[in-house]
């Protein structure tokens, strides 16, 4: 299973933060994740997550680019930060 | 909430004493000659807008590890005998502390840099998100600054290690 997280503003225009994706050689890789998000959802995710300014996050980690996808890894996708 | 006294990193919802946090730090420190701190507060007015609360989202886990990782950067650059980071996150009001920096070494040099470096770099990697709610209910997630962005470019930040 994968755990997927959003937040801030991501999670506000989804109406989600957390769901769980089977993990499957399908949604083995972090762009392969989001292609299906986009499909299952539908149009409304495409456009969210395609936003350019969005991160990647896998296992509390920012990726950049794609990067490979374990059974259990936490997947998270949130807007440009601004604690301090 | 987290808490990690190892890391010297607090991520929590209460608010902080910054004379306590101080002596503390001092003490884990042993023999520092050079204390600099920084702390944040919630302005009044951001972008022309009154703010009457401020909600502050993270990502609980990482952002305690991002935030540990960065002061552990700041070790390895300077010679710092101890540092600490509190950062509270949920409902705020204008006036009260936000974040709080400290940074112990024998001499002011590195406790100056360092200090400004891990607050450079917590502004733009550690996964923490302010949304804005202005007297009459209308809210807004406030955006990242390009200038907090441009400041990085003065620590030759890799870009490997940042959130954007």
């Amino acid at each position: 299973m994968l755990v997927v997280r959003f937040f801030a503003r991501v999670r506000e225009e989804l109406g989600r933060d957390v769901l769980e994706v089977p993990w499957t050689d399908r949604v083995a890789d972090v762009d392969s994740l989001q292609e299906h998000l986009c499909t299952a959802y539908g149009v409304h995710w495409r456009r969210v997550l395609a936003q350019d300014n969005i991160i990647r996050a896998v296992n509390r980690a920012v990726v950049h680019g794609n990067s490979p996808l374990d059974d259990g890894d936490e997947v998270a996708f949130f807007p440009p930060v601004t604690g301090g | 909430m987290g808490v990690d006294g190892d890391s010297g990193v607090w991520v929590q919802e209460a608010d902080f004493d910054i004379a306590h946090l101080q002596r503390e730090l001092v003490a884990r420190a042993g023999d520092a000659g050079a204390v600099a701190t920084f702390t944040g507060y919630v302005r009044k007015n951001n972008a022309s807008r009154e703010v009457h609360t401020m909600e502050l989202e993270h990502y609980e886990g990482m952002t305690e590890s991002s935030i540990a990782a960065i002061v552990e950067d700041a070790a390895a650059r300077w010679p710092v005998l101890a540092a600490r980071v509190v950062h509270r996150v949920g409902r705020l009001r204008p006036g009260e502390q936000i974040v709080w920096v400290g940074v112990a070494a024998h001499h002011r040099d590195a406790a100056f840099t360092a200090c400004e470096f891990i607050m450079d770099y917590l502004k733009t990697s550690a996964p923490l998100w302010k949304r804005e709610c202005g007297p009459g209910g209308d809210a807004h997630w406030v955006a990242a600054r390009r200038s907090d962005e441009e400041r990085l470019l003065r620590w030759d930040v890799s870009g490997e290690s940042r959130a954007e």
